[in-house]
């Protein structure tokens, strides 16, 4: 279970064939960087992944050492994951990914730390004291694998809603998060030095409870960073456990993953203008601070019919629409397409402007307007959309706050420095909205008072058959 | 240290840096399905599990390795199936009117409007 050493022989063969899978991993990916290609990408990676398999079901029967039952275990645990997974993929619903991509980690996750503690086990009770180099990355693997498995559990828990989205904090919550943080690492360090069964099981409780504490104070509109973040650790984990058995299909593809969480991780901590430490360690959006901030409280705003919102969109040549998570948890994507749809047979030009954190996952609001129909050359990116509200007759709110607010162009609020969209620069603006409540930030948004903007006060399904059957009883 | 572990340090610094390199050049409209993608990748954990059959022969070896594999198993089957679901709908024009939508556009206002103004369904 080490690395090669001296004459590698028939195992060294399969390791080649874990480099060619370890090219089309690489290969699928670049061609990830067009939805055209897309596609073709996931069909490569999906390729390499058979061919590692095939490979390493050549290389147990070479061997010839697994017992029957070794086969059984393995070929049953593969089959009923499989089937649980593959059910799971067909069935899940595309506001429901991130949750599932949350599992997902989990179990991979898991699943990386079970191979080294396995490693570690059988070490320990056969040949005892003999733990080679690899014990580093056992101990890595071990701790970033449980992290992950249990955080991840805690993070699916909060989006599909069995446990509460808003942080959970209670008193000496982060005395013990970093409690046991402490034994984990201390008892990772004491296992360099000294084999001990008893402290691998320590290892693993204390990890465990580091994921569940580390994820439960974090509220839900910061899931996108946290589910980057537990992504990029499960990476890590199977990079670890391809160091504990030598194995660089698992060390490459670790790596790739680490890589691309941490990008996604970074990326998504921009675009909410805070800091990874800071999300971890909470207290945004958790009440303490949202009060301070008083809105112009005797400002009004306007409020708008249906009819004269159609009038608006109707006669408008540029239409950008901006939604939010609201739009998706109000299930209207299909009805913004229908009323996108519309408004673009009667020759108005509509875009859709898709903040980076729009949704519960980097990336999610495209695939929600995906699935409805939405072609993709419609879904335009921040900086390429900011330009473009100057000259746009209606930009159309549907269930974004704090994204929009102008107020993160100045100093000294929750929000300052925060990338938004510049819905204020349009001609007019339309936010269609439950009510005046506030967004994650607890801040009262500038926009709504602007007097170019109309407020559409309704929920976001609603709003839209409203707008649509509006907009054809005009042109029609 | 041996050789064998600086092989393995070397290919996972290079592989970090190829991610990094090829990752960077996603664009956002796709940052979903990469992550699912590379949710399927991290699956590859299966041929770890499955290694581990290849010593297993105490009660708890079975059970880890079993537990190992169940994970990895649902791991790298369901990634790559919801990968490729999401990546079905990326299209880059509305598709062809379904039937319930046809039915639709056969409203004479509608199908009237777009003969009008020259946006008819034969040109998109």
């Amino acid at each position: 279970m080490t690395g090669f050493t001296g004459d590698v022989g028939f195992a060294g063969y399969i390791q080649l064939v874990y480099v060619l899978t370890a090219v089309l991993f690489v290969v699928g990916l670049h061609q990830m960087n067009s939805p055209a290609t897309a596609r073709r990408g996931n069909q490569v990676a999906t390729t390499g992944m058979i061919i590692a398999v095939i490979a390493t079901f050549v290389l147990l029967i070479h061997a010839g050492t697994v017992t029957t039952t070794g086969w059984i275990v393995i070929i049953a645990g593969a089959l009923i994951g499989s089937g649980v997974g593959l059910y799971a993929a067909r069935t899940i619903k595309m506001t429901a990914m991130p949750q599932l991509v949350s599992a997902f980690n989990s179990v991979g996750g898991g699943a990386a730390a079970l191979v080294a503690i396995y490693g570690y086990y059988e070490a320990e009770s056969h040949a005892a004291g003999v733990l080679g180099s690899t014990t580093v990355f056992t101990v890595l693997d071990v701790l970033i694998g449980s992290v992950t498995f249990s955080g991840s559990i805690i993070a699916a828990g909060k989006l599909q809603g069995f446990i509460p989205g808003q942080p959970l904090i209670f008193k000496g919550g982060r005395l013990l998060n970093i409690a046991l943080a402490v034994i984990a690492v201390g008892t990772g360090v004491f296992l360099f030095t000294t084999a001990s069964l008893p402290a691998m099981g320590i290892l693993v409780v204390a990890s465990l409870g580091f994921g569940v504490m580390m994820v439960l104070p974090i509220g839900g509109a910061d899931m996108p960073v946290v589910i980057s973040l537990l992504n990029a650790f499960t990476g890590t984990a199977v990079a670890m456990a391809g160091f504990v058995i030598g194995n660089w299909a698992l060390i490459v593809a670790g790596a790739l993953v680490g890589a691309s969480g941490s990008i996604l991780t970074k990326l998504m901590a921009d675009a909410m203008n805070r800091s990874l430490t800071n999300i971890i360690v909470g207290g945004f959006g958790t009440g303490d601070t949202a009060a301070a901030i008083g809105g112009p409280v005797d400002a009004s705003v306007r409020s708008i019919a249906a009819d004269d919102a159609a009038i608006q969109l109707a006669y408008a040549s540029k239409v950008v629409i901006v939604p939010g998570y609201g739009l998706a948890a109000a299930q209207a994507q299909h009805g913004v397409a229908e009323l996108a749809k519309v408004l673009e047979e009667h020759g108005v030009e509509v875009s859709y402007a898709i903040h980076p954190v729009a949704g519960r996952m980097p990336g999610h609001m495209n695939v929600l307007l995906a699935e409805a129909n939405v072609p993709y050359p419609q879904l335009v990116e921040m900086d390429e959309i900011n330009p473009e509200f100057p000259r746009t007759d209606v930009a159309l709110v549907i269930g974004a706050n704090d994204v929009t607010n102008p107020a993160a162009r100045r100093p000294g609020n929750e929000i300052s420095g925060m990338p938004i969209l510049n819905v204020d620069q349009a001609k007019s603006i339309i936010v269609v909205k439950r009510s005046m409540g506030h967004g994650y930030a607890g801040l009262e948004n500038e926009l709504y008072f602007d007097p170019k903007t109309s407020m559409y006060f309704s929920d976001a399904k609603k709003a839209m058959t409203e707008m649509t059957s509006a907009v054809k009883t005009l042109v029609g | 240290m041996s050789a064998a572990l600086l092989t393995d340090l070397t290919i996972f610094i290079l592989a970090l840096l190829v991610g990094i390199e090829v990752i960077g050049k996603v664009p956002a409209t796709l940052h979903t399905p990469l992550m699912s993608a590379t949710n399927a990748i991290h699956g590859i954990v299966l041929v770890g599990a499955l290694l581990i059959g290849v010593t297993a022969h105490t009660t708890v070896g079975y059970i880890l390795a079993f537990v190992a594999s169940l994970f990895a198993g649902a791991n790298v089957v369901g990634g790559t199936v919801v990968t490729g679901r999401m990546l079905k709908m990326f299209r880059r024009k509305a598709p062809e009117a379904q039937p319930e939508l046809e039915s639709l556009n056969g409203h004479k206002g509608l199908k009237g409007l777009a003969g009008r103004i020259g946006i008819g369904r034969a040109q998109s």
